[in-house]
């Protein structure tokens, strides 16, 4: 009680003055009208992961908040996303809150006319408190959340981006520079990697379809798009083949052996070990490199953006966010979860346990919450860093997970010494007519 | 009790009998119940399923009746034919070499020696473990760089090999750990077989003098035989449908190295969500295990003649 943010004191005098406003004849500014929906009880279906622990521990808060009960259930990514997809499919899904991946779900999800539009509510001063804007959310939240035609389907709740870490103290005992381009990182693999002491100067997703996360960041950075304006699937292009032989030559030439079948969990270990000098992957890793129980290299780790490319400089960028079903019968109890779980105080929660990145700038820029970041500073900065670059890491297309599955599946076979161009004009020979068939359906 | 119960359905039987032809067999209501579980939990959704696999049925799409184009599609889809090269020869290892090694495990265990029994227990260990924590496990130790398997191959001064991260050598990587977990139920099915042989005809082979191998070969193997089809029966069935251990250990790659039609079937259903051609795969699939079965049957029966004949 002690720690409560606000007083009851508070309360009371603020509410107080606001009936003394009402009383005064001027129209008082309409506040959120959080316990209208008290007894309501939600469902929410969540993946397993550091958003749905914080939702879950702090659920408390929202209910005393709101009057409203709420139950919620983790199941780990890949099986939740089997199950809404067969609840909402079904037209009577079990929740009412959904976490949904956006750069899996965000098409599947918009075709199927599976969430609810929150524009209306997000307008209406009775539902959202003055804080939660459209301007509010990143870029890359704003692409995920909304529709063709300008409608929110969902609240941006955490958004991942691609960095590098690397080991400072391999790059100190080598003497290397922190690489900035491709050209510099290739050569500064090659100087790290000593094969005799099985140490290497590159780890990333060699597994297919977890792959394509890691490669995009090439492709982006080799000034790839990846559809035409037409909806065409351009990632068999020259800029496809240069990043794949980009990422032939580290993968290859620079890491661990048998890194074709490394997921992000074997890259990992790779890395916490000491064994891999750099490793790109998702922001989200910091917790358990610095937790002594879990790494050797704690305290030695280094954070920055993924080195440019010949075209440019990106943060391959994927995201989570909350939605509401649209078959739900208590929406606006829904929304106000929704926007409890965006809020500034979760938000803040969220970022500096190092759990997840708010899409919202208020959260992410606020010197206060930066102050309480447990992470490294120069972690915070790499996020910060990432924002400004950031772009959406997967084409936004229906059938994600058959492109991650067969382009990935190429990219996995020139680490085995395939042709780069030669795998690439295969996958999407296989892959199109997918992609047209998903299309016109 | 029983004399009781007997004249009772007799006294029914006689009741009934003049009516017989009206009604229905006394019985009927009492098999309704099984009836009706396994109309509504096998042929319901075989039927479905078939019916299905005749549509083209993706989640979120309205579905529209195709006739048979998910099967055409399956020769001319290299997943698929890849998958099912790769779910024989996965299966043919996982089940030859859980039988070759626990026929040899329930040799040894069968002799007297001392701490047998609790090396048995030892030994039926991995049997009792979860397949997915077994298959977190191994993925660890087939860590090219930090696996312990690696650092036990150095310290016999081979090379480091990259077991499950190189396509080439992931299925039979995959059969080790299948046949580490598998090999104690053959043991265990084949040392039952063992305690049931009798004793005399050892006794009068080695009046006879033949050696160890011999009798192993004229005597052990014969008389074990149809227990060897049993283990290699249920080691078939568990092979063909493994999943969890590949899916969590490789997912089925590199690439699609490990890929079986289960996995296969797996990511069309549930992760294309394309419903009608995973349907399709699960009837061709059904069909296939239904063929080896039926090839296994087949054998065990002529199995069972030639002991006879032998006999004779």
């Amino acid at each position: 009680m002690k720690n409560h943010p606000i007083s009851r004191r508070a309360v009371l005098a603020g509410s107080a003055a606001a009936g003394a406003l009402s009383l005064t004849g001027i129209p008082a500014r309409a506040e959120v009208q959080w316990k209208k929906y008290a007894g309501t009880k939600l469902e929410v279906i969540l993946a397993k992961g550091p958003r749905g622990d914080n939702l879950q521990k702090n659920i408390k808060e929202f209910t005393e908040l709101t009057g409203i009960q709420v139950e919620s259930e983790q199941i780990p990514e890949q099986q939740q996303r089997q199950k809404a997809v067969i609840e909402l499919a079904s037209g009577k899904p079990s929740f009412d809150v959904i976490h949904l991946s956006y750069h899996v779900q965000k098409r599947q999800f918009e075709k199927g006319g599976w969430l609810a539009d929150i524009s209306g509510y997000m307008k209406d001063p009775n539902l959202t408190a003055p804080d939660l804007v459209e301007s509010d959310f990143s870029a890359a939240g704003l692409q995920y959340a909304k529709n063709d035609k300008g409608q929110m389907l969902s609240l941006p709740w955490s958004v991942d981006y691609f960095i590098l870490y690397y080991n400072k103290e391999l790059f100190q005992k080598k003497g290397v520079a922190v690489p900035k381009t491709f050209d510099e990182m290739v050569a500064a693999a090659e100087k790290l990697t000593d094969a005799k002491e099985g140490t290497f100067g590159f780890v990333g997703r060699g597994l297919r379809n977890a792959n394509m996360t890691l490669w995009t960041n090439f492709f982006l950075n080799y000034g790839g798009e990846f559809l035409d304006s037409k909806g065409g699937i351009l990632t068999d292009g020259p800029e496809a083949i240069a990043a794949t032989k980009m990422y032939q030559t580290l993968l290859t030439k620079v890491a661990p052996p048998g890194v074709a079948g490394f997921n992000w969990m074997e890259s990992m270990a790779s890395f916490t070990q000491g064994r891999s000098a750099m490793w790109i992957d998702g922001v989200g890793w910091a917790p358990p490199l610095e937790d002594p129980a879990a790494s050797r290299i704690v305290g030695k780790v280094g954070y920055t953006l993924v080195p440019a490319g010949p075209k440019g400089q990106y943060s391959a960028t994927y995201g989570d966010g909350l939605g509401i079903a649209a078959a739900s019968k208590n929406k606006e109890a829904a929304y106000l979860l929704c926007q409890w779980a965006v809020s500034k105080a979760q938000g803040a929660r969220l970022l500096q346990a190092g759990g997840g990145v708010p899409f919202r700038n208020s959260i992410l820029n606020d010197p206060e919450i930066q102050k309480g970041v447990k992470m490294p500073k120069e972690w915070l900065q790499s996020v910060i860093d990432s924002a400004k670059i950031s772009k959406l890491g997967l084409p936004v297309i229906i059938p994600v997970a058959e492109f991650r599955d067969l382009v990935g599946a190429a990219i996995t076979s020139t680490l085995a010494g395939a042709d780069p161009a030669a795998e690439l004009k295969k996958a999407h020979e296989q892959f199109r007519p997918i992609l047209e068939r998903s299309e016109k359906a | 009790m029983s004399v009781t119960t007997q004249a009772a359905s007799r006294a029914a039987q006689t009741e009934a009998a003049p009516e017989r032809e009206l009604r229905p067999p006394s019985y009927w209501p009492f098999v309704v119940p099984a009836l009706v579980v396994v109309l509504a939990i096998i042929i319901f959704p075989w039927l479905f399923t078939i019916w299905m696999s005749l549509s083209e049925w993706k989640v979120g799409s309205p579905t529209t009746f195709v006739g048979l184009a998910n099967y055409l599609r399956l020769p001319n889809d290299p997943r698929f034919v890849e998958a099912v090269g790769h779910t024989i020869v996965y299966t043919a290892l996982s089940v030859l070499l859980p039988l070759i090694f626990g026929t040899l495990a329930a040799v040894v265990f069968h002799q007297k020696f001392p701490a047998r029994g609790f090396l048995r227990g030892v030994f039926i260990m991995p049997m009792m473990a979860t397949p997915v924590a077994i298959a977190l496990v191994w993925t660890m130790m087939f860590h090219p760089q930090l696996g312990v398997l690696n650092y036990l191959l150095s310290l016999v001064g081979l090379p480091p090999q990259l077991w499950v991260f190189n396509p080439g050598t992931v299925i039979p990587s995959l059969v080790l750990v299948e046949t580490w977990q598998w090999t104690p139920l053959v043991m265990l099915i084949v040392l039952g077989g063992l305690a049931a042989i009798p004793i005399e005809p050892y006794e009068s082979a080695e009046i006879d003098g033949a050696n160890f191998w011999q009798m192993f070969r004229y005597i052990t193997l014969p008389l074990i035989t149809p227990f060897l089809f049993i283990a290699g029966m249920i080691r078939m069935i568990d092979a063909v449908k493994s999943f969890d251990i590949i899916f969590a250990i490789t997912q089925g790659g590199p690439g699609s190295a490990s890929e079986t039609i289960n996995l296969y079937l797996y990511s069309v259903a549930f992760v294309y969500y394309d419903l009608g051609y995973g349907s399709a795969i699960a009837v061709v699939f059904f069909i296939l295990i239904v063929i080896l079965a039926a090839v296994l049957l087949y054998l065990r029966q002529r199995t069972a003649w030639t002991e006879i004949g032998g006999g004779a």
